[in-house]
This record gives C-alpha cells, sequence and structure tokens, in this order.
C-alpha cells in the first residue's frame, strides 16, 4: 500500500480529497503508529484518496500552547498554515482530539480555516454509508468494551456520540464508567502534562481513570486520542491486567474487523 | 409613635441602598480593571444562556434533587421579594398590609403562596446545613473554605432560616390579632403555614401580641436590608451576578484558546518583515501576573463564585490530590482583586504593594497541575471559567519568567528543532508509511 504525500500528488497534478493530519504522536509514537496504520488501511479499503503532508507536518504548537509558551504555537501554526494553504487544503482528518482541536478551533483565527473531521466521526459516517462493511460476528462481537472520553473530543468540541455509534456497529456490549461524556474524567495527558512528570499527589490521574476503566469489567478499553491510548496502557501495566484488558483505538477495533 | 417609626424606617432604607449602591459601584470599578474583551456578539444565544443557565439552572439539574432545593431557595427568594415591596411601602407610608383592601382576596392567595415558598425555603436551607455540617459532603468540607468561607456558607444559610422563620410569625401574630379584633389588624382570611401556629398565640395578650408582630416585621424588613448589604461581602452574590455571568459567557468553544494577537503579529513581521509596520512596537506584556492583567470577564467570574466546589470535585488534578483546586482559584482572584480595590479605596489610584496574583494567591504548583480538560468549566452551573485564569498566568510564568520545568524546555526545543514534542528526526516523521509499502 502506497500511501501518497501532498507534495506527490501535486507534482501528477491529483488533488485528494481528503489530507489525513497525522501529528507527531501518529508519526513517532510506536504505538500510536499502529493507531496511523490501521486508519490509513481503512482508509485504503475504503477507496479514499487521500494524502499526508509526510516530511511537511509540524506539531500543531498544542503543548507549546497549553503550557503557555505563546510564541512557539504561534510560530508553528504559521508554519503549517502556510502549507496547507500552499496545498489549497479544504478538508483534513486526524486521529488525534488535541490537532483536531488545534486545526478546528485554532487556526481560523490565524488565517487557516479548514473542514476538519475527526476519524472517529468520519468512521461513523462511513459505517451509516454503508462502505466500511464490518465482518458478520467479529472478532468484538460480545465483548465488553468501554470507552473513554477525550476530553479535547468530548467536552472541547461537543463529539460523544460519533465514537460510540462505531463501537455499537461492532456488535459489542458497550458499558460506561460512571464518569462518562461530560463528565467524563481526564486520562491526565492534557495540558502538555504529557510531557512532564506530574505534580506530587495521592494518586495518578491516569491511574484513577485506568481503575474506573477496568471495574466496569471490560475487556478492551477504546480510546480515540494516542495521547489517552498510552495514558491507560500505562494504567492498565500497573494494574497488572495486561492480560485481561486491551486499550484500543476506535481506527484499530474497526480494522480488526473489516 | 407612629411618625418616628416611619421616619427611622426611612432612614434605615436609604442608608441601606446607599451602602449597597456604593459597594455595588466599587466592585463594578473593580471588574473593569480587567482587560477589554469583546462578549456581545451572537447577542441571541446570550439570550439563551440567561434563559436556561441563569434563569433556568440548567446546570444544577445534573443532580436534580439538590437543583430542586436550589430551585426553592431561589424561586422563594425572588417571589417573596414581592411582599418585601409592601412591608417597604408599608414602612414609609405608616400603613398596615397597603395592598390588602386593593387586591381583597387575591391577597390572601398571594400571602398564602408566599408562606408556602417560605417553608420550602426554610426547609431547603435546613438541609443545605446539614448536607455541610452533618453529613460533611466532600467539596464543603476540602482546605479551600477553611474559615471564613465555612462560616459565609452558614452565615448565609442560618439568616434564610431566621428571615424566612420571622415572616412566618409575623403572619402568625397578624392573624391572632385580627381573630383577637386588635385595632389596625384587618382581616385577611387563614394563612396556610403560619396558621398552624395562630391558635397557640391567640390566647397571648393584645399588647404582647402587637409587640411580637411588630418585633418580627422590623427584624425581617432589617434582617432584609442588613443581607442586602452582606451579599456583596459574601460568596452570595452570586445571586446576582450568575445573570450578567452567563449573558457575557465566552460562546467559543471551550477547547479554543484565547488567540494572543500581539504575539501572533510578532510572529508574522518575523516571518514577513515587509509587512511589520514601522512603527510597530513589541509587546509589553505575555499573559497575566495580576488580576489587572485578566480579562474583565475573568474578574466577573471571581465576583460570580458561589464557592459550590462542583469544579473541584471533578476536577483530575484535585481528585488525585494534587494542590490545584479550580475553586481556589476563583477564590484567590477575588481575594486579591478586593485587595486591589481597598488599595485604590485607600490611595485613589492602585499604590504597588509588593504583591501579586501569581506566587503570592496562586503558585506555580498548582499551575503547573492543570490538564485542561475543561472538566471544571462544564462543571460550572454559573458559566465561570477558572482554566482562562490558569491559561493567563501558565502564559506569564513561561514567556515573562521563563519558568518552565525541564522537560518542558525539552518540549519546547524539540519542538523548535525537531517539529515534535519528542527528539526524533523530522525525517522520519513519514517512516510508518514507508513501512507501509
Amino acid at each position: 500500500m502506497k500511501i501518497p504525500s501532498m507534495a506527490e500528488l501535486m507534482a501528477s497534478g491529483e488533488s485528494p480529497e481528503i489530507l489525513f493530519w497525522v501529528g507527531c504522536a501518529g508519526s513517532f509514537d510506536q504505538r500510536a503508529q499502529k493507531i496511523t496504520k490501521a486508519f490509513a488501511t481503512i482508509l485504503d479499503k475504503v477507496g479514499i484518496k487521500f494524502a499526508i503532508l509526510g516530511k511537511e507536518e509540524m506539531c500543531t504548537g498544542d503543548p507549546a500552547r497549553r503550557s503557555g509558551n505563546e510564541f512557539l504555537f504561534q510560530m508553528m501554526a504559521y508554519n503549517n498554515i502556510q502549507v496547507l494553504n500552499g496545498y489549497g487544503i479544504k478538508k483534513i482528518v486526524t486521529t488525534c482530539p488535541h490537532c483536531y482541536n488545534t486545526l478546528k478551533n485554532e487556526y481560523p483565527p490565524l488565517g487557516g480555516t479548514y473542514d476538519v473531521i475527526h476519524h472517529t466521526t468520519l468512521l461513523q459516517q462511513l459505517i451509516d454509508e454503508g462502505k466500511i462493511k464490518l465482518k458478520e460476528g467479529g472478532s468484538f462481537k460480545g465483548q465488553k468494551i468501554t470507552y473513554h472520553d477525550s476530553c479535547y473530543l468530548g467536552r472541547a468540541n461537543g463529539i460523544y456520540e460519533a465514537p460510540r455509534k462505531v463501537l455499537e456497529a461492532l456488535d459489542a456490549e458497550l458499558v460506561e464508567m460512571k464518569r462518562c461524556r461530560s463528565n467524563g474524567l481526564c486520562c491526565g495527558a492534557g495540558g502538555a502534562q504529557m510531557f512532564k512528570e506530574e505534580e506530587k499527589g495521592e494518586t495518578r490521574v491516569n491511574w484513577e481513570r485506568t481503575n474506573e476503566a477496568i471495574a466496569t469489567g471490560a475487556n478492551v478499553i477504546a480510546a480515540a486520542c494516542p495521547f489517552c491510548n498510552t495514558m491507560m496502557t500505562d494504567g492498565v501495566k500497573v494494574a497488572e491486567k495486561e492480560d485481561a484488558v486491551k486499550v484500543l483505538d476506535i481506527a484499530e477495533l474497526i480494522a480488526g474487523s473489516m | 409613635m407612629q411618625l418616628l417609626q416611619q421616619i427611622l424606617f426611612t432612614v434605615c432604607l436609604g442608608s441601606a441602598s446607599w451602602f449597597f449602591s456604593k459597594k455595588v459601584r466599587e466592585i463594578r470599578r473593580n471588574i473593569l480593571l480587567g482587560t477589554d474583551e469583546d462578549l456581545t456578539d451572537r447577542p441571541a444565544e446570550r439570550w439563551r444562556n440567561l434563559l436556561l443557565l441563569a434563569f433556568g439552572q440548567k446546570k444544577m439539574f445534573k443532580n436534580p434533587l439538590v437543583a430542586l432545593l436550589h430551585l426553592f431557595i431561589y424561586v422563594g427568594f425572588v417571589i417573596i421579594n414581592l411582599e418585601v415591596l409592601e412591608i417597604v411601602l408599608d414602612g414609609l407610608l405608616g400603613t398596615h398590609r397597603l395592598f390588602l383592601e386593593p387586591l381583597g382576596a387575591f391577597y390572601t392567595f398571594l400571602i398564602n403562596s408566599f408562606e408556602v415558598l417560605a417553608a420550602t425555603v426554610l426547609i431547603a436551607c435546613v438541609i443545605f446545613l446539614s448536607r455541610r455540617n452533618v453529613l460533611k459532603l466532600k467539596r464543603f468540607i476540602s482546605n479551600d473554605l477553611k474559615g471564613w468561607p465555612r462560616t459565609d456558607a452558614n452565615n448565609i444559610l442560618i439568616t434564610e432560616i431566621v428571615l424566612m422563620s420571622l415572616f412566618l410569625l409575623m403572619n402568625a401574630t397578624d392573624r391572632a390579632l385580627q381573630l383577637n379584633n386588635a385595632e389596625h389588624y384587618h382581616n385577611t382570611g387563614d394563612f396556610m403555614i403560619s396558621g398552624l401556629f395562630t391558635g397557640y398565640l391567640q390566647s397571648l395578650p393584645v399588647n404582647t401580641l402587637v409587640m411580637i408582630e411588630r418585633t418580627a416585621w422590623w427584624l425581617h424588613i432589617l434582617g432584609i436590608l442588613a443581607f442586602l448589604n452582606y451579599l456583596p461581602w459574601s460568596k452570595h452574590l452570586h445571586i446576582l451576578l450568575a445573570f450578567p455571568n452567563a449573558w457575557y459567557a465566552r460562546l467559543t468553544s471551550t477547547g479554543e484558546m484565547k488567540n494572543m494577537e500581539s504575539v501572533q503579529n510578532e510572529v508574522k513581521y518575523m516571518m514577513q518583515p515587509e509587512l511589520a509596520p514601522a512603527d510597530a512596537t513589541p509587546p509589553s506584556k505575555f499573559g497575566a501576573k495580576d488580576v489587572m492583567d485578566l480579562s474583565w470577564k475573568s474578574l466577573l467570574d471571581a465576583y460570580s463564585c458561589t464557592e459550590c466546589g462542583r469544579c473541584s470535585a471533578a476536577c483530575p488534578a484535585n481528585t488525585t490530590g494534587k494542590l490545584l483546586s479550580p475553586r481556589k482559584i476563583m477564590m484567590s482572584t477575588r481575594d486579591r482583586l478586593e485587595e486591589v480595590g481597598r488599595n485604590i479605596n485607600a490611595n485613589g489610584t492602585f499604590v504597588d504593594d509588593g504583591k501579586k496574583l501569581l506566587n503570592d494567591y496562586i503558585t506555580v504548583e498548582e499551575l503547573r497541575a492543570c490538564t485542561t480538560c475543561n472538566a471544571c468549566v462544564e462543571e460550572c452551573p454559573v458559566s465561570i471559567s477558572p482554566l482562562s485564569i490558569i491559561l493567563e498566568l501558565r502564559r506569564s510564568l513561561i514567556m515573562e519568567d521563563s519558568n518552565a520545568p525541564g522537560e518542558w524546555n525539552a518540549m519546547f526545543s524539540n519542538i523548535e528543532n525537531n517539529f515534535a514534542p519528542w527528539k526524533f528526526s523530522p525525517d522520519e516523521r513519514d517512516k510508518w508509511a514507508e513501512e507501509m509499502s
């Protein structure tokens, strides 16, 4: 499978239906790369003509901005918007809620306005349109799955239903944690916490959240954010539940059932 | 005697109103110390927020039972104020139950409605007091509320119980006097709630009853005037400010951070020097160090906070034992703002007191623990954003003081040099794609 970059498409005079914004986690983090590959596989199977920016993609600046470094954020935003506008990008899909939030909400006032969609929303649309066909009796049928709401998808952008609708299509048993949807508890990674040690406290946010997820008795913790994924995977390890509980992205669940 | 009472009442009412309006002007001045932010766009949505969030108390209904009790107190308080109108007019004109004659039977119906409301307010306040002091709900006994804030909360509930009791006692004795055919006490018909006590009072001598009735009347209205002047010093100010705060709530996505146009331009001029105007001056300040550097909306937020603690109970940092408490962020902001206000009162203008909101009131450790998850913003029933304050203070820490943990500095330099928060070569960004082909 060949994943074209914008530069390559441009050179051959083509343009994609949608740009896949991979994000830093999806590009470099070994665990998140699997999510990226799963999602790219789905797009390819469904026959959506997409491209990536490849080496021209840069951090959106989200962790810089949230830690307080507006200068660095503005520099990243400037460069990214130059590239995106240079290619005349109209539509972007991303597997990272932080990239999603920045591209969708924070780039327009800086001159970068695009139709930005999170991969869970796109997956839901593709399922609804019948373009994604799931195997009868797929591997997750009857399994207990709990969905962990990403803050930047949920509270920040009001996306609660799309990921759940996708999970329902798997014929799995969806169990909710006590704190879910707008009451969902953060995984602990947002606001640039991912890149530093936690402040001292009684416990870690990701342990607290993972224990809540494990308490549902689910075999799968479904995530829709590479950072939540890392935090929950770590939490499962600390709870020594690696054999019983898997942390998987919605894209991985779908790719594994097509 | 009657004239003396009228004069006394007029003096009380006048001075209570004067003190209250003075304090209101002071609070308005303090709020306007904040930086400009235009929050008047999309009026239709603002009216909707005002109706749903402030009048409708939509967010309170996440917990329906508590919301209902709170609604009793709120509706009771608002509607019983119609009765206060009569009391004020009676006090000024030297009349007694002025509205009885023109309203007739409807008057009795009105007073009965007020009595039912008064009883529900009373019951709700007793339940709320026990939630704080007997059941000791976690968010009510946290360190944030040590000392005055806890006393303040109890003061409010006890005052409301006392005021409602006085109102009912006043009606009960009034009715007893009517039944004993006392002069000036015109027949109103039976009252629903206070009527339960009238029977016991009827056996008392008329003089004693008049004493009780007049005392209850005076204490009730003086209590209300005192309570009015207590509001600006108390968390209870939310009963007034919840309304403007809902109207002025930011309508942008909660995930969107406020853009710093000054920095945006700096970067633009750096990248495209030809665009820089000849007289371009670099921004003088980044983020907020003190209350005056915050948006006026954040300052209105601080005065609107009733310290309920729903934000902190939902905060991932706070619930895992970190120092950060969004409620305390709001309380600290108000405390500092009040201090700045007193400074201005004393000196005519703000004289540097060597203190700042950052560090002296809110510590770096608190600010660092925030995950920007927006749980506090989502929870707040009166549209407060503790997150806005946290993020503005963080900006000052990083851009003014270069105060960042080592790991963040590493993250910054990675983004700057490798265009990713980790130390990977930008050439490897699409390695995953090569692996797939």
